[in-house]
């Protein structure tokens, strides 16, 4: 018989709090090795060396003022919907709803830019428009938000459904409002009259969005980490049963926070949509949605983190379509190489949490 | 009068590929995995097998054992190593299953447009798409008395053989889920997988084979929306989102892979519905015939939450990483 004792190669533990600067070495040198693997892919694939592959992804982001412009613009939106899933997320509510969020915002941003355009006063416009999005987008996430709060229904997959919804509804309203008739789009809101279109600040007009963002994100942060709300979210999140023992109705904070989750998406649509793009296609959120909520899981949920993962993810996604058109590949080049970043940020993860003890070879000698 | 007899194949040939989605994530859900990169492992799935029979297309010879096998292996093989990523970084480092699956569902897309594209170069066509005649001709072979039979040969014959693999497939994962030993440790471990580890239950083990065969059964779902639906043709983007609607089938066959038959059947009905619906001229209503699948399946959640019977709960632990040492 075998009676040796069998002791594993390896046993895993959790590990105690590794301190900050830790766990963002862990996960910067996962960026690194990602970036390491995304430049042998692309050598692989198109034959040019790394150091111009890398050059090539820098020029898709930092080329020139006009890149520069539209990576500030994309962070700012990809941050602005990622602030919005933030609290539900913190309270373990998988808000996969952003994109619907959005498009609902979008949707009536657009309605009023098209229906009341030339009746009233510009001011006046903007004014409606904002709450008008903030609305639409907080009775989008309100829905999931009573049904989650009443009969705890999975959230994830009702909020995943009610994009397509959106999409849909989305669809319907650029047939109806279509330009010209049979054209199947809207093109541009306005053209001629630029009717609610957000004024321009600055140089370019993506700066007042970024403005907007930026200060959202203070505000976030203040309410997530300084506010009684945020402490609420933060107790929900970690313990229900302990919520309700201390008095807080986890129902009602989970409808609030969600409502807070859909308004916000629902601004990031008026901004898309009055600030930027003046139009409106079923496409318009570019999967915000979902992007956002790596974002936001990336950064550990913590608004000033977002903005690095953001800028992140937005700046891969830019230099994967640059490498594409310069070396005549597939626009589709950028989503492989976000892919492979993510896997190693959340294969990371792992090497934070849990430590791994090997086997001492004393012991397997002893054996 | 509504023209069920040209309604019913579609919404059949419609539903095989939610079939096979769904089926797949029925398996994998059961052992507590979440796995929301399926639209995306069904794209892997269909890029894998357009590329396997592109090259065995451009060799010249066709063998039809090779025509048919040589897809069929290149987009199982495809949509296993996506299992495999999945399983080693949600089970083995368990990472978020939530944000592991969005990442997989990116990569996925991008996978397969980026090859699909590739291709697409490669073949130097006028049309921005592959057309795999020949291969598909053998995939959407349907038995030569189906013509003869009239409407029960259209209704019941008239498809290529993966549709027919896919209700096997169903049925085989319903018995296997409810009937067998495998099944019922299955099912434990995606209830509660520690009472499952007490038991002696291998749970890694069981998590990674289960996900991994949903997978391949899912890739399958992109494969015979290729090579058999759209006869063979793959464009960018072509498989739309299939996937997600596979994932919502899930919960509206409240996880049982036999009710999924029929239930895919009715997806695609309700997917194609806005065609035979007459609306005249007026374009924008068949938009919201299309919410159809979506609303009916948030119908179906909500109202499986409010009766809330046991036996229509999703596994407790869905979502939830395993680690044998946390309290």
């Amino acid at each position: 018989m075998n009676n040796k004792q069998h002791t594993p190669l390896f046993h895993v533990s959790k590990r105690g709090a590794l301190p900050w600067y830790g766990s963002w070495a862990i996960r910067g040198g996962a960026v690194i090795l990602a970036l390491m693997v995304s430049a042998l892919v692309t050598n692989l694939l198109t034959g040019e060396n790394p150091v111009n592959v890398f050059t090539t992804i820098y020029k898709g982001s930092f080329g020139s003022a006009r890149k520069m412009w539209v990576l500030g613009q994309n962070v700012a939106i990809l941050l602005c919907v990622a602030l919005a899933v933030t609290p539900a997320f913190r309270m373990r509510c998988w808000n996969l709803g952003g994109d619907g969020q959005m498009l609902a915002g979008c949707l009536a941003t657009a309605a009023c830019m098209i229906l009341l355009g030339d009746k009233i006063p510009n001011w006046l416009l903007i004014v409606l428009m904002l709450v008008s999005s903030v609305v639409a987008g907080a009775v989008w996430a309100l829905i999931p938000a009573i049904f989650k709060a009443r009969y705890n229904t999975n959230e994830t997959l009702f909020t995943l459904m009610m994009n397509y919804i959106a999409t849909q509804l989305v669809a319907y309203y650029i047939i109806i409002w279509e330009v010209p008739k049979g054209a199947g789009k809207i093109g541009i809101i306005n053209q001629s009259t630029n009717a609610g279109w957000l004024p321009q600040v600055g140089p370019s007009k993506y700066l007042l969005n970024i403005i907007i963002v930026a200060v959202l994100t203070v505000i976030m942060y203040l309410y997530l980490n300084y506010s009684k709300h945020g402490y609420e979210i933060s107790v929900v999140g970690e313990s229900e049963r302990t919520a309700r023992y201390v008095g807080i109705k986890v129902g009602k904070v989970i409808i609030r926070t969600m409502l807070l989750s859909g308004a916000v998406c629902g601004l990031a649509g008026m901004l898309l949509v009055g600030g930027t793009d003046h139009t409106l296609t079923t496409t318009i959120t570019a999967g915000r949605g979902f992007t956002a909520v790596m974002v936001s899981w990336l950064a550990k949920f913590n608004p000033v983190w977002m903005i690095l993962t953001s800028f992140l993810l937005v700046f891969l996604s830019k230099g994967g379509s640059e490498i594409a058109s310069n070396f005549g590949l597939s626009a589709s080049f950028g989503d492989i190489l976000t892919g492979i970043i993510l896997f190693f940020i959340i294969g990371s993860e792992f090497f934070i949490n849990y430590k791994i003890n090997f086997r001492k070879s004393g012991e397997k000698e002893a054996k | 009068m509504f023209d069920f007899i040209s309604f019913i194949p579609r919404a059949i040939m419609q539903g095989i590929p939610l079939l096979f989605g769904s089926t797949g994530e029925t398996l994998t859900e059961k052992s507590g995995n979440l796995n929301l990169g399926i639209p995306g492992i069904m794209y892997v799935g269909a890029i894998s097998g357009v590329v396997g029979s592109f090259f065995y297309e451009q060799s010249g010879n066709m063998n039809p054992f090779l025509t048919v096998a040589i897809p069929l292996c290149c987009s199982l093989l495809g949509s296993l190593l996506m299992g495999l990523l999945y399983c080693f970084l949600t089970v083995t480092l368990r990472a978020n299953q939530n944000v592991t699956g969005l990442a997989l569902t990116t990569f996925g897309v991008g996978i397969g447009n980026f090859f699909g594209g590739s291709l697409i170069k490669l073949a130097g066509a006028e049309v921005p798409a592959i057309v795999l005649n020949a291969t598909s001709r053998f995939f959407s072979a349907s038995l030569p008395i189906a013509a003869k039979l009239g409407w029960f040969g259209r209704l019941f014959l008239s498809y290529g053989f993966l549709a027919y693999v896919a209700v096997l497939v169903a049925l085989a994962a319903a018995y296997i889920l409810k009937r067998t030993r495998v099944g019922l440790h299955l099912r434990a471990v995606g209830e509660s997988p520690t009472t499952a580890d007490a038991a002696g239950i291998n749970v890694s083990k069981y998590k990674y084979i289960s996900t991994c065969a949903g997978s391949m059964i899912a890739g399958l779902g992109g494969l015979y929306y290729i090579m058999d639906y759209t006869k063979g043709i793959w464009s960018s983007d072509a498989f739309g989102d299939r996937g997600w609607l596979a994932i919502a089938l899930v919960i509206f066959t409240v996880w049982r892979p036999n009710v999924g038959v029929l239930a895919s059947f009715l997806f695609g009905g309700l997917y194609i519905l806005h065609m035979y619906i007459p609306s005249g001229m007026n374009l924008a209503v068949k938009e919201l015939y299309k919410m159809a699948p979506y609303v009916v399946t948030i119908i179906v959640l909500v109202l499986s939450s409010m009766r809330n019977k046991r036996e229509n709960q999703p596994p407790a632990s869905l979502g939830l990483a395993y680690f044998r040492e946390e309290r």
